[in-house]
């Protein structure tokens, strides 16, 4: 269904109601579930946009770079607001968030191009480059480093590793990894992966070994893996440059991973904002399929089966959360599925599915070819290994840097170079604000775990604005099934908005406590698990930022109430002044 | 022990909160011993004589007068009371906030009451517009929205029997005792 509409969309611009029924009555379905799915999605539209659509990041780091002005450059030269479309149907101009370019902000898309650096001088350029030509592709002059030049991705961003560490760029042979699993017995690699201790990587560090012990166990006839490459946490990119630079790893660890848990189809369900890669990786996924590295009878071994196909998204962070994405490979509406049952026992099409995210299939062949002592070697005790951490923000040096776990927050900042750092944001919106009495703690799952954004912030920065992005982000990605996130989200925001307008009073911190952990225990999904997080974190960290805002109202009036601003509509409509509250009548007030 | 001072007033409310109140029946005599009653509809007293220790709010904030005896109640009153559904959520009035999609909600719902709505006949097509009437505020707000409300005793109306178990008990000081039974709402 998605791959209907992305074909749709492109073509005509929008899916129109004439164009929903017409995918209704051929797929078989009612007009209002294509209605729904195309409702859900960011990048699909009712209404037609422009030929070329201008999306730009307005995530908090890109804000800081300078994103605003690069907007009003554009809405100058394009001659239209953001939201709107050109008259002649050949632009549309909006704001998107985190498009995984963080460390090249400010960055934008334009349809799949991504253009990075920009500047209000930059924009009169693209604009006449784009008005010349009608193709986004005439923007890319220069490549990036890396494969970003290769034919079929020729994208102008850079891959910015700044730190190689032993696992994901491990200099081990190819396919090493799929060779030794296949002499093995498919326990036998589970059993590696058990020892190894590998915890995912996407965010929750859940035991890979365990997830994919629960799969190989269930009963079914067909089981799934799936790669989750949606990656859209804000302030993380590394699954991009693994993607970019580590595509046959991926596959070959997906392709172990299918052996392990007897899986003969796999999907890589790529994010909206990546498509610009998908050519690249359709190409790899095919000359793995000449050299015999997947389809039938993979590397000789008789009757190991898998083959895998590239689902797109489009435009939803919940769709990251593993069981929202399965739903979108399903063609529906990326909401969360209710659990029990875990998609290990019941996913894909209701069969059993392993969901890992990018970097941890990236692990497995390493660690299957040098063994899980070596594994364990590196890391601590309890996050064995190495984590590929995106840094951006206020930093001289913003990139990837592959570290092994434990490493220290000050180790990292000091590393990519950043400036009078005094707040950083460590697991993007969803996870915690620290401020410097903490650069000390140490990044692993035992003390502080990130899927692996690292967002710096000097101390010039309003830490109440940070915080108060990411909840605007939040309120937009929600789903909107479960009451808690889907209005909780809201009251926090105001919460904090009236704080930030010096109208807070002390019992307005206690609320927000309360109201954080209300939604955090009644929320349906991770998203409304962690969504309060950058408010409470940062309440945490940075107590006097907050209580200096704060002021005393003794007479007990609510101090977000304001009377005027209540009575403006009324006095228009009534062509007269309040006899209570308008001061020139001499009353009292 | 001198009598606890209480005042009572109804905002943007039906009354049937305060008729609730004398559904207490002759338990009010009772009442009467610890209480005295200060400005209230009950007694028809419009100003307050002096500092009270209890104030029960029926009604929300519809208009600026409701702000400003609201706002006087805080003032004069110790404990502030809010009861009923319309005190503490908004109640039936509140449901013109549910013209939200609109540059002007109010105009839009005064057109609709006075105007453009089939069943209204008004000739002279004029929204009420008397210089003696109170502006209205742009939306309307719960009480808690514009002071702070120490206690909140829900219902539409609250039954005489949890108004009486409740104010009896805050006017003396004692704890609470809610059977189940007078809570349940169905
Ligand atoms: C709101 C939300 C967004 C998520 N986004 C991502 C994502 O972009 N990429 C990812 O790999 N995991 C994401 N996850 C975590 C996945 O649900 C899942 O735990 C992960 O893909 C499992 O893979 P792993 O065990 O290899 O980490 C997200 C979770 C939530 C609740
Ligand atoms: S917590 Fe939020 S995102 Fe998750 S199901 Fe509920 S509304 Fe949807
Ligand atoms: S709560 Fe019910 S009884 Fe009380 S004023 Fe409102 S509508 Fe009337
Ligand atoms: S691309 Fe703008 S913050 Fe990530």
């Amino acid at each position: 269904m998605i791959d209907i509409l992305w074909a749709v969309q492109d073509k005509l611009g929008c899916i129109d109601g004439e164009a929903m029924s017409l995918i209704a009555e051929k797929t078989g379905t009612y007009r209002v579930e294509v209605e729904g799915v195309v409702s859900f999605y960011a990048f699909f539209s009712s209404v037609r946009k422009g030929k070329i659509v201008i999306r730009l990041c307005d995530d908090i780091v890109d804000r800081h770079a300078g994103v605003f002005a690069v907007a009003k450059s554009f809405e100058n030269t394009l001659g239209i607001k953001l939201g709107e479309t050109t008259p002649d149907h050949w632009f549309s101009l909006e704001y998107t968030p985190c498009i995984g370019m963080c460390d090249q902000a400010p960055a934008a898309l334009v349809n799949d191009v991504v253009v990075t650096n920009l500047t209000p001088a930059k924009v009169k350029g693209i604009v006449r480059t784009l008005k010349k030509t009608r193709d986004p592709r005439a923007l890319v002059t220069k490549t990036g480093d890396g494969n970003n030049g290769h034919r079929l991705i020729a994208a102008m961003v850079k891959n910015n590793i700044r730190h190689t560490g032993p696992v994901l760029f491990d200099k081990s042979p190819a396919e090493a990894g799929l060779k030794q699993a296949l002499t093995l017995s498919p326990g036998g690699v589970l059993e590696l992966v058990v020892d190894s201790r590998l915890r995912g990587r996407g965010g929750a560090g859940f035991p890979t070994g365990k997830k994919w012990r629960y799969a190989a166990a269930a009963q079914a006839a067909l089981r799934y893996v799936i790669c989750n490459a949606d990656e859209g946490e804000p302030g993380t990119f590394k699954d991009r440059v693994l993607l970019t630079e580590r595509a046959q790893l991926l596959i070959e660890g997906m392709t172990i991973a299918a052996y392990a848990v007897g899986a003969a189809e796999g999907i890589l369900y790529l994010r909206a904002e990546y498509r610009y890669l998908k050519a690249y990786l359709e190409h790899i996924l095919a000359r793995r399929r000449s050299r015999g590295l997947l389809g039938d009878n993979i590397m000789g071994k008789a009757g190991f089966h898998f083959d895998i196909r590239i689902q797109m998204g489009a435009g939803a962070y919940i769709c990251g959360e593993e069981s929202s994405l399965i739903s979108s490979c399903e063609g529906k509406r990326g909401e969360p599925k209710n659990r029990p049952p875990f998609p290990v026992q019941s996913g894909y099409l209701g069969l059993p599915t392993v969901v890992n995210n990018v970097e941890t299939f990236c692990c497995v062949p390493p660690l299957i070819a040098r063994g899980p002592k070596w594994f364990t070697s590196i890391g601590t005790p309890h996050s064995s290994g190495t984590k590929l951490l995106s840094v951006s923000g206020d930093c001289t040096r913003p990139g990837v840097y592959e570290l092994p776990f434990g490493v220290s927050v000050q180790d990292v900042l000091d590393k990519a170079g950043a400036k009078d750092p005094a707040a950083v944001l460590i697991g993007g919106a969803s996870g915690d604000m620290i401020g410097r009495p903490e650069f000390q703690r140490r990044i692993c799952f035992e003390d502080l775990p990130t899927a692996g954004a690292i967002t710096t912030f000097s101390s010039h920065r309003n830490v109440l604005e940070i915080a108060n992005y990411y909840m605007d982000f939040f309120i937009d990605e929600s789903c909107g099934y479960c009451t808690p996130c889907r209005v909780g989200n809201v009251f926090m925001k105001q919460g904090l908005e009236k704080i930030m307008q010096g109208l807070g009073e002390a019992g307005d911190l206690d609320y927000l406590r309360e109201l954080g952990k209300t939604i955090i225990a009644t929320s349906r999904c991770g998203l409304g698990h962690t969504s309060p997080n950058p408010i409470l974190s940062s309440m945490k960290s940075f107590p006097l930022v907050y209580s200096a805002l704060l002021n005393a109202h003794p007479n007990e009036f609510q101090a977000g109430f304001n009377i005027q601003s209540a009575l403006d509509e009324a006095r228009v409509i009534a062509k007269r002044r309040s006899l209570i509250y308008d001061v020139s009548y001499g009353d009292e007030e | 022990m001198r009598k606890k001072r209480v005042a009572t007033v109804s905002l943007a409310g039906c009354f049937g909160c305060h008729m609730s109140l004398l559904d207490m029946d002759e338990r009010i005599l009772e009442l009467l011993q610890d209480v005295e009653f200060d400005r209230s509809p009950l007694n028809d007293l419009k100003k307050f004589t002096r500092r009270c220790d209890l104030g029960i709010i029926e009604g929300g904030c519809c208009n600026e007068d409701n702000v400003h005896t609201l706002r006087d109640f805080r003032n004069n009153c110790d404990v502030l009371v809010a009861v009923g559904q319309c005190a503490i959520m908004g109640g039936l009035p509140v449901m013109r906030n549910a013209i939200m999609h609109s540059d002007d909600p109010l105009r839009e719902c005064l057109e609709e009451a006075y105007c453009s709505s089939p069943r209204v006949y008004n000739p002279s097509n004029q929204i009420p517009n008397d210089p003696a009437l109170p502006l209205l505020l742009d939306k309307v707000y719960t009480c808690v929205d514009v002071v702070k409300i120490d206690y909140q005793i829900p219902g539409c109306p609250p039954s005489g029997d949890v108004l009486w178990a409740t104010l009896s008990a805050l006017v003396r000081n004692e704890p609470i005792d809610l059977p189940y039974d007078m809570v349940k709402y169905d």
